[in-house]
C-alpha cells in the first residue's frame, strides 16, 4: 500500500508577498510516486505555490503537510530535510562555484541519494565540464545541474519550476526521459510547466490554477475529454 | 652606510618593514570587513573598535588575570568573536531587512560608544604591553635589523589570511559561504541554516579584528582611538581591493602597506595620503576595485 501514501497535502494555503495576497486558499495533494503538474497562465500563482511549500514567501497560512509533518510553522532550512528538493525557475546555479561544487552543495536530506558517478552517467555533459564555473554552462546544462544536485541530496519529493523554459527541443526531450526515469524510481514530482505538450504524456494529474486559486483538477485519463476546457484556461 | 644608486638601503628596507607590518594589519582588518560585507552586505564600522577591543582585552587579561600573550592570542579573538556573535544576533539581525544604511549607522554608533567607554575608563594616553619574552630578540640581515616580534606579525598575519582564504575558497564550508552570499534563500531551501552561518561568519570576521588587536598590542600603544585611526585606511583598502573580494582584501592590504612604506622613504610628505590617491585612481579606472567583479 505504500505506493498510495500521501507525500504532500496542502489545505487552505494563503501566501503573501508584502501586501499582495497571491494564493487564495489552495487545496491539493500529491501521492507517492505521482507526477503532478500545476498548469496555468503566467502570474496564476504556480511558482508561488512551490515557493510557499519551501517557505520562501513573505507570509503564509493554512496547512502544508509533508510526509505526515505539518510544516506551516517550520523554519525554511528545516523543510528540505523532510526529503524535498526544489529547483527554482531561474535554476539558481551559483556563479561563485564550479559545476562540481554546485553539484555537491546541497546537504544530504536522505541517505539514499544518487551518487555523483550515477549522475555524471545520466548527464555526461556535466562530467565533461565539472571544473567550469557554474554559470558558464549552457541553459540546458544548467538545468541538468539544477536537477542533478537535488537528486544527489536524496530528495524524494521534487518541486520543479518550469524546467523546460527556453530550452531546445532535444534537451526538453532529454529532460522528459529523465523525469520518466525518476518516476520509475518511485520519486514524487510536482511540476510547474508552461509546455503542456511536454507535461501531458508523463503526468498522472494536472491542477489548473487561475488568480491564486485551483480551478480544475484533471486526471490523465480525462485529458482528451477536457482539452477544450483546458485550452480556455491556458488561453492557447 | 650601504647605498645603491644613491639610495640608503638601511632606510629603504626599514621603511619597507614598517610598510609590511602595517600591511599585515591592513590585511587582517580588511579581510574581516570583506568577509562580513560579502555575506551580509553590511559595512561594519565597528571593525576598528573590535581591533581596539582585542588589544585592550589582551592588556587587561595580562594586567588583571595573568593571561599571557600566547594564551591571549587564542582566547581574545574568541572573546571578541563572541561579542560579534551577540552583536549580529541581537542588534544587526533585527534590522537586517531594513536599508543597509541603518546597519552602517548602528555599527558606527557602536564603535563610538565602545571607544567612549574605554576613553572614560582608561584615558586616551595609551597603555603599553610588553613584547613576549620569546620574541624579544632580532636577526641582523645584510641591509637591516629584523626584530623577531615584527617578523612574527608578518608571518602570523600571512598564515591566518592564507588559511582563511583557503577555507573560504577551497572547502565545503566555504562553498556554503560563497553560495549563501549569492542566494541565501535558495540555500535555505536546500536545508542550510543560513541565519546561523551569517551569525558565525560575522563573529569570525570580528574575531579577526580581535586577533589583529592582540598582535598590535606589543608594538602600538594600546589606546581607545587606535582602531578609528586605522579604520579609514582599511576602508580605502577594501574599496581598492573590490568590496567583498577575499583574496583582493588580503593582497591589497599587504600591497598598500608596502606602497605606504616606499612612499615614506621616497616622498614622506605623501605617505599619509598615498593610499587614498591609489583609491581615486583605481575607482576611476576600475570602479569595482582591482579584484572586484563588475556588477
Amino acid at each position: 500500500m505504500s505506493n498510495h501514501r500521501e507525500k504532500l497535502r496542502i489545505a487552505d494555503l494563503h501566501a503573501f508577498y508584502g501586501e499582495s495576497h497571491i494564493l487564495h486558499g489552495i487545496d491539493m495533494n500529491v501521492m507517492q510516486g505521482e507526477l503532478v503538474t500545476l498548469l496555468g497562465r503566467n502570474g496564476a500563482g504556480r511558482s508561488t505555490t512551490l515557493r510557499a511549500i519551501m517557505n520562501m514567501v513573505g507570509r503564509r497560512s493554512g496547512s502544508i503537510n509533508i510526509n505526515g509533518n505539518e510544516t506551516i510553522g517550520m523554519p525554511a532550512h528545516k523543510i528540505a530535510h523532510l526529503g524535498l528538493g526544489y529547483c527554482p525557475e531561474e535554476r539558481g546555479i551559483f556563479s561563485s562555484l564550479n559545476v562540481e561544487e554546485n553539484l555537491l552543495l546541497p546537504p544530504s536530506v536522505r541517505s539514499d541519494g544518487m551518487s555523483v558517478e550515477e549522475l555524471y552517467e545520466m548527464f555526461p555533459n556535466l562530467y565533461e565540464r565539472r571544473y567550469s564555473q557554474g554559470t558558464r554552462l549552457s541553459g540546458g546544462e544548467q538545468q541538468m545541474l539544477a536537477l542533478a544536485r537535488i537528486l544527489r541530496s536524496g530528495a524524494n519529493i521534487l518541486l520543479l519550476d518550469e524546467i523546460t523554459e527556453g530550452l531546445a527541443p532535444v534537451i526538453v526531450q532529454k529532460l522528459g526521459e529523465v523525469l520518466v526515469k525518476l518516476k520509475e524510481r518511485g520519486l514524487t514530482i510536482l511540476l510547474v510547466e508552461q509546455n503542456f505538450r511536454f507535461a501531458a504524456p508523463i503526468a498522472d494529474r494536472h491542477y489548473v490554477m487561475e488568480h491564486g486559486h485551483i480551478v480544475e483538477e484533471i486526471h490523465a485519463h480525462e485529458l482528451e475529454a477536457k482539452t477544450e476546457l483546458l485550452n480556455t484556461y491556458l488561453g492557447v | 652606510m650601504a647605498t645603491f644608486l644613491g639610495i640608503n638601503l638601511f632606510g629603504l628596507f626599514g621603511q619597507l618593514l614598517v610598510g609590511l607590518i602595517n600591511g599585515s594589519f591592513y590585511a587582517l582588518l580588511s579581510l574581516g570587513l570583506a568577509i562580513i560585507f560579502g555575506l551580509l552586505k553590511i559595512i561594519n564600522f565597528a571593525q576598528g573598535a573590535m581591533y581596539m577591543l582585542g588589544a585592550f582585552a589582551a592588556w587587561l587579561a595580562l594586567q588583571y588575570i595573568g593571561i599571557n600573550y600566547w594564551a591571549a592570542l587564542v582566547v581574545v579573538p574568541l572573546a571578541v568573536g563572541f561579542v560579534g556573535v551577540m552583536m549580529e544576533r541581537f542588534l544587526i539581525r533585527p534590522i537586517a531587512n531594513e536599508d543597509h544604511l541603518y546597519s552602517l549607522l548602528l555599527t558606527f554608533g557602536l564603535a563610538l560608544m565602545i571607544q567612549g567607554v574605554f576613553t572614560h575608563l582608561y584615558g586616551s594616553s595609551g597603555q603599553s604591553y610588553a613584547i613576549p619574552e620569546e620574541l624579544r630578540g632580532g636577526t641582523k640581515l645584510p641591509f637591516m635589523y629584523l626584530p623577531d616580534y615584527r617578523a612574527w606579525i608578518i608571518v602570523a598575519s600571512v598564515v591566518v589570511c592564507g588559511l582563511t582564504w583557503w577555507m573560504i575558497e577551497k572547502t565545503k564550508l566555504g562553498a556554503y559561504l560563497r553560495a549563501g552570499t549569492e542566494n541565501p534563500q535558495l540555500m535555505q531551501a536546500f536545508g542550510i541554516n543560513v541565519p546561523l552561518i551569517v551569525t558565525l561568519t560575522f563573529g569570525f570576521g570580528v574575531g579577526l579584528a580581535g586577533l589583529a588587536g592582540v598582535l598590535a598590542a606589543p608594538i602600538y600603544s594600546v589606546s581607545p582611538d587606535m582602531g578609528s585611526n586605522l579604520l579609514i585606511v582599511v576602508f580605502a583598502i577594501v574599496v581598492i581591493g573590490g568590496m567583498g573580494s577575499i583574496g583582493g582584501a588580503i593582497l591589497t592590504g599587504l600591497g598598500m602597506g608596502i606602497i605606504e612604506g616606499l612612499t615614506k622613504y621616497f616622498y614622506p610628505e605623501a605617505s599619509n595620503t598615498v593610499i587614498f590617491l591609489v583609491m581615486v585612481i583605481v575607482l576611476l579606472l576600475k570602479p569595482a576595485g582591482l579584484f572586484g567583479k563588475e556588477a
